[in-house]
C-alpha cells in the first residue's frame, strides 16, 4: 500500500547521511599515510653520490659527483662524452644517431640512468643511504 | 545407449551466490568499458558485492562470490590462466584472507569502508607480488607501487562507502517495513 511515510523514508536517507565509523575514519587515514609514505619512500630515490658509468656492459669508471669534470667514454660507435656539474651528471655528447641519451638531460636522484643503446654507454646515478633531509637532524 | 543424468542438487545458498556471482561478474564487464591510465588501475567495482556479501552472509559466500567472479570473469574475457587470470586471482586471495581477520574487528567501530580499503590494499599488495616474482623480477616496478596504493585508496573507499550505502538503504527499508507492520494492528 502506498503512504507518503515510504517517500519520506527514502528522502530521508538520500542527504548525505554519512555512517562511516570512527575506526573507518581512522583507517582512511592509515591508508592516506601510508600511500604518502610510500610515495616520498619510492619516488625520491635520495640523494645521488657517486656516477657509475659502463661502456660495452661493463663498469668504465665510477666517479663521485662530487667533482665537475667531463669524461671520455669510448664505444663502438666513437666518444660519449659525460658531464658531472654541481651533484648532476649528464651525457653532452654521443655518437648514436637519435641522441636520446643527451636528450634526457641532467639525472639528479639516485636510480637515474641514461642509456645510449647504439653507442653501448650509460651513465647510473647511485646513493649510499639516505641522508638526512631538513625534518631530522 | 543409455542417458546418463548427472545430478547436483543446488540449495538456495548455492543460488544465492550464483546470483551475487552473477552481478558481480555484471559489474566486471562494465567496468571493463572504462579506460584505465594503466593497466592494473581499475575500480574494483564487483568488490562492493563480495563487501555486502561479507557483511551479510560471512567470508564462507564472500570467498565463493570473489572467486567464482575472478573464474568466470577470466572465462567471458579469454582470458583464463593467462597472466592476467592470476593477477586478479592473487589479488583476490590476499584480499580474502585480509577480511577473514579484518571482519573480527569490532562492528560498532569498523564498517564496510575499512574491510574496503583494507581488502584494496592486499589486493595490490597480492598483485604487485605475483608481479615482482613471476612476471617482472626488477626493483624498478616499485615506481608503480605510489600509484596502486593511490589508487587503491581512493576505490577501496568509494567502493565501501557505496556498499555502505547499500547496506543502510536495506536497514532504513527493514527497519521501515517492519514498523508498518508492527504498527497495523
Amino acid at each position: 500500500m502506498y503512504s507518503v511515510a515510504n517517500d519520506f523514508v527514502i528522502l530521508n536517507f538520500m542527504p548525505m547521511r554519512s555512517h562511516l565509523k570512527p575506526g573507518d575514519y581512522l583507517t582512511l587515514l592509515a591508508g592516506a599515510l601510508c600511500a604518502v609514505l610510500l610515495t616520498l619512500k619510492l619516488w625520491h630515490g635520495g640523494v645521488a653520490d657517486t656516477a657509475v658509468i659502463r661502456s660495452g656492459g661493463k663498469v668504465f669508471r665510477e666517479v663521485p659527483l662530487s667533482r665537475d669534470q667531463q669524461i671520455e667514454v669510448p664505444g663502438p660507435l666513437g666518444t660519449s662524452i659525460i658531464t658531472i656539474e654541481k651533484l648532476r651528471a649528464r651525457i653532452s655528447s654521443d655518437p648514436s644517431p637519435r641522441q636520446y641519451c643527451v636528450r634526457q638531460g641532467w639525472l639528479q636522484q639516485a636510480g637515474e640512468i641514461a642509456v645510449c643503446l647504439p653507442n653501448q654507454v650509460s651513465v647510473e646515478l647511485t646513493g649510499g643511504a639516505k641522508k638526512y633531509d631538513s625534518l631530522n637532524y | 545407449m543409455t542417458a546418463s543424468t548427472i545430478k547436483l542438487t543446488a540449495t538456495s545458498e548455492d543460488h544465492h551466490i550464483a546470483r551475487m556471482a552473477a552481478l558481480a561478474l555484471g559489474l566486471t564487464v562494465l567496468e571493463n568499458a572504462i579506460p584505465s591510465p594503466l593497466p592494473g588501475v581499475k575500480p574494483g567495482l564487483a568488490n562492493i558485492i563480495t563487501l555486502i556479501v561479507l557483511a551479510r552472509f560471512g567470508w564462507r559466500a564472500a570467498a565463493w562470490v570473489s572467486l567464482l567472479r575472478v573464474v568466470a570473469g577470466s572465462l567471458l574475457f579469454g582470458n583464463f590462466l593467462a597472466p592476467g587470470f592470476f593477477l586478479s586471482l592473487a589479488g583476490a586471495l590476499l584480499s580474502l584472507l585480509v577480511l577473514a581477520f579484518a571482519r573480527h574487528l569490532p562492528a560498532r567501530w569498523f564498517g564496510a569502508v575499512t574491510h574496503s580499503i583494507l581488502a584494496a590494499f592486499a589486493h595490490i599488495a597480492g598483485q604487485m607480488t605475483v608481479v615482482y616474482l613471476w612476471l617482472i623480477p626488477h626493483s624498478g616496478i616499485a615506481y608503480l607501487i605510489p600509484i596502486f596504493a593511490t589508487a587503491a585508496l581512493v576505490f577501496g573507499t568509494v567502493n565501501g562507502i557505496i556498499a555502505m550505502k547499500f547496506m543502510d538503504e536495506e536497514t532504513t527499508h527493514h527497519q521501515d517495513t517492519e514498523t508498518q507492520r508492527n504498527a497495523k494492528p
